[in-house]
């Protein structure tokens, strides 16, 4: 239109640098809103307290067996190992995919070839690495639901994954790393104590 | 009498048509919705898997009645809803067997679309929208599955959250995210509830319409693969198109009545579908210290389930079952042929959808199965051979020895 009203000049600059910066602030405003939902979703204040240590006696454990306790709602396992178990460790290395321990989780007092702080006792999280089923314990050599020349370990019944009897997964499986060992150590020789480090100086 | 009647009738209409385009959206979406004349079985997919939606919507909200998420709840009072709830066996028996129904008429209605080519161009945005509608029905299945809190449930979660932590540095933390504890729990529970009865069924609802619109947009494709919109009669009209009203609802009622008949059957005579719907285990409440000895997904997952379990590294078996999923999404550019229908295309089209259809059919199979050597070497094999599919299709697909295409259809 022609009329010379005090009509003020349209700024195209202007219009755009406004409509710039009310898309940034708004996106700004939307990702500080979001955090809120999103934080939501991780574990509560309740949740995060549940990790406390467990105890078990393993005063009445007979050699070979295997005891289960529920330490954060997994389950992990001690095993009173026979002397014929841990020889047998030894001769496994190159059927393993990382026989010393390297790249798995375990705490530095355990990173060794029997991966315990007493060669006789293992304890390890039950939980396979692969993508958390519990494996199951066969720890018979040549077990006859196993394939051929087992040499006792666990066998992950959902993907096939297998581990010798430290927890060690073998070549060739799924399961990437070793079973994780938690942390313990022995209140007394007949209690050991899961989910809390040696203290400095104490039963290791 | 009757005229005046119909007076009122026709006053109404016209006083909700001046408010609501009513007659305008039931001409263009149903009434004056033309339709090749050519449609065979496979065309009753489509409708099928709208009325599962409706049965599925319908069971579930009667389900929530009375189901209890809360992981001390959950499995009683689904026991609860099986044994004292007037009727509750059948609604629950309903919904579980409607998941399974919805898999069967999902994969029927795509195997129709790769025999057909109903995903080539102006189609390539209705592939998309329903490549995305099968992914959110599978996480709407699974989260479903959870609900009972049976065995299969807590390790079928266990498993599947997992393999959100095969996902370098950000994965474990992600997984703790998602399942909001370091274990399956109470929390996970209750969140997947609220994602399986609301969030989920919302976003596949806006989906099934976007879906439906794309459609209608561009026209149904057919047996032939003929565009019918080139021929048209003096009136405008496709010559090759009938109304979809009243023409392809009688058609798809009767579809509807022989799909409901296969339908009763199994929910009155084996609900638990020989434990493939429903997994023997689940119904035993769900032990985090114990996993089943065999464990499997429901079967509409096993085949992607088999590709994970083929490949020995924990990443790339992740990335290999989220691939041979996302790779289907690309169908529309990976075809490169021109002719749609299967009717007139190649050989080597023929012989590549069939040993692609059997590496789907094998896989699934050997999803069910425990996992020994040989199994694991044979499910290499139709790993590979499914994803050859893809591999190969683009060259064959550029240059293929086609048959002429008819100008109208048969």
């Amino acid at each position: 239109m022609s009329s010379n009203h005090d009509q003020p000049q349209t700024s195209m600059t202007r219009r755009k640098v406004l409509t710039a910066a009310t898309g940034v602030l708004g996106a700004t405003g939307a990702t500080f809103a979001a955090v809120p939902f999103v934080s939501s979703w991780q574990p509560s204040e309740k949740a995060r307290a549940a990790g406390a240590p467990v105890e078990l006696n393993i005063s009445k454990m007979q050699p070979g067996q295997m005891l289960t306790v529920s330490w954060r709602g997994k389950p992990v396992w001690v095993v009173r190992r026979t002397p014929e178990m841990i020889d047998r460790l030894d001769d496994l290395a190159d059927r393993l995919r990382d026989p010393d321990s390297l790249v798995s989780e375990q705490p530095e007092y355990c990173q060794n070839p029997t991966r315990s702080l007493k060669q006789e006792y293992l304890v390890v999280v039950g939980v396979c690495t692969h993508l958390g089923c519990a494996p199951l314990y066969r720890p018979a050599v040549d077990s006859p639901d196993m394939a051929k020349n087992w040499q006792g370990g666990f066998f992950c019944p959902c993907h096939g994954s297998s581990f010798d009897l430290a927890g060690r997964v073998y070549q060739g499986v799924p399961a990437p790393t070793n079973l994780v060992v938690p942390p313990y150590h022995f209140k007394s020789d007949q209690v050991v104590r899961i989910g809390e480090d040696p203290e400095q100086g104490g039963v290791a | 009498m009757a005229s005046t009647q119909d007076k009122k009738t026709n006053s109404l209409l016209a006083w909700l048509d001046a408010r609501y385009p009513l007659v305008s959206t039931w001409n263009e979406h149903v009434a004056e919705y033309y339709a090749p004349k050519n449609f065979n079985f496979w065309y009753f997919f489509g409708s099928l898997a709208l009325l599962v939606l409706v049965n599925q919507f319908v069971t579930g909200i009667w389900l929530t009645m009375s189901y209890k998420p809360s992981a001390a709840e959950a499995f009683s009072s689904v026991e609860y809803i099986m044994r004292d709830v007037e009727w509750g066996w059948l609604i629950r028996y309903m919904h579980s067997t409607g998941a399974s129904a919805f898999f069967i008429v999902v994969y029927l209605h795509m195997t129709r679309a790769l025999l057909y080519g109903s995903y080539k161009e102006p189609r390539e945005l209705v592939w998309l929208l329903g490549m995305l509608i099968f992914v959110v029905l599978m996480a709407e299945a699974f989260m479903g599955y959870m609900l009972p809190w049976g065995q299969m449930s807590y390790w079928g979660a266990q498993v599947i959250i997992s393999l959100f932590g095969a996902i370098p540095v950000v994965g474990p933390d992600l997984a703790t995210w998602i399942r909001g504890d370091f274990i399956i729990s109470d929390a996970t529970l209750n969140r997947f509830f609220a994602l399986h009865v609301i969030a989920l069924p919302l976003v596949l609802l806006i989906l099934v319409f976007m879906h439906i619109v794309a459609l209608h947009k561009v026209g149904s494709n057919n047996p032939d693969g003929v565009e019918i919109k080139k021929l048209k009669n003096a009136q405008g009209l496709p010559k090759d198109g009938i109304p979809f009203h009243p023409y392809y609802t009688v058609k798809d009622s009767f579809g509807a009545a022989v799909f409901m008949l296969f339908f009763a059957f199994v929910v009155f005579y084996m609900p638990t579908g020989g434990g493939f719907f429903i997994e023997p285990p689940n119904f035993e409440p769900a032990n985090p210290l114990k996993t089943p000895d065999h464990i499997a997904p429901v079967w509409y997952f096993t085949p992607f389930y088999a590709v994970l379990r083929a490949i020995p590294d924990k990443f790339l078996g992740v990335m290999a079952m989220g691939a041979a999923i996302a790779v289907l999404f690309a169908m529309p550019w990976l075809d490169r042929c021109k002719v749609r229908s299967i009717r007139y295309r190649g050989l080597s089209y023929k012989v590549l959808l069939t040993v692609f259809i059997i590496s789907f059919v094998v896989l699934g199979w050997l999803g069910t199965q425990p996992s020994t050597p040989e199994l694991t070497k044979l499910a290499r094999i139709f790993t590979a051979t499914y994803f050859l599919f893809f591999i190969i299709l683009p060259f064959t697909s550029a240059n293929e020895k086609t048959k002429p295409v008819p100008e109208r259809v048969r």
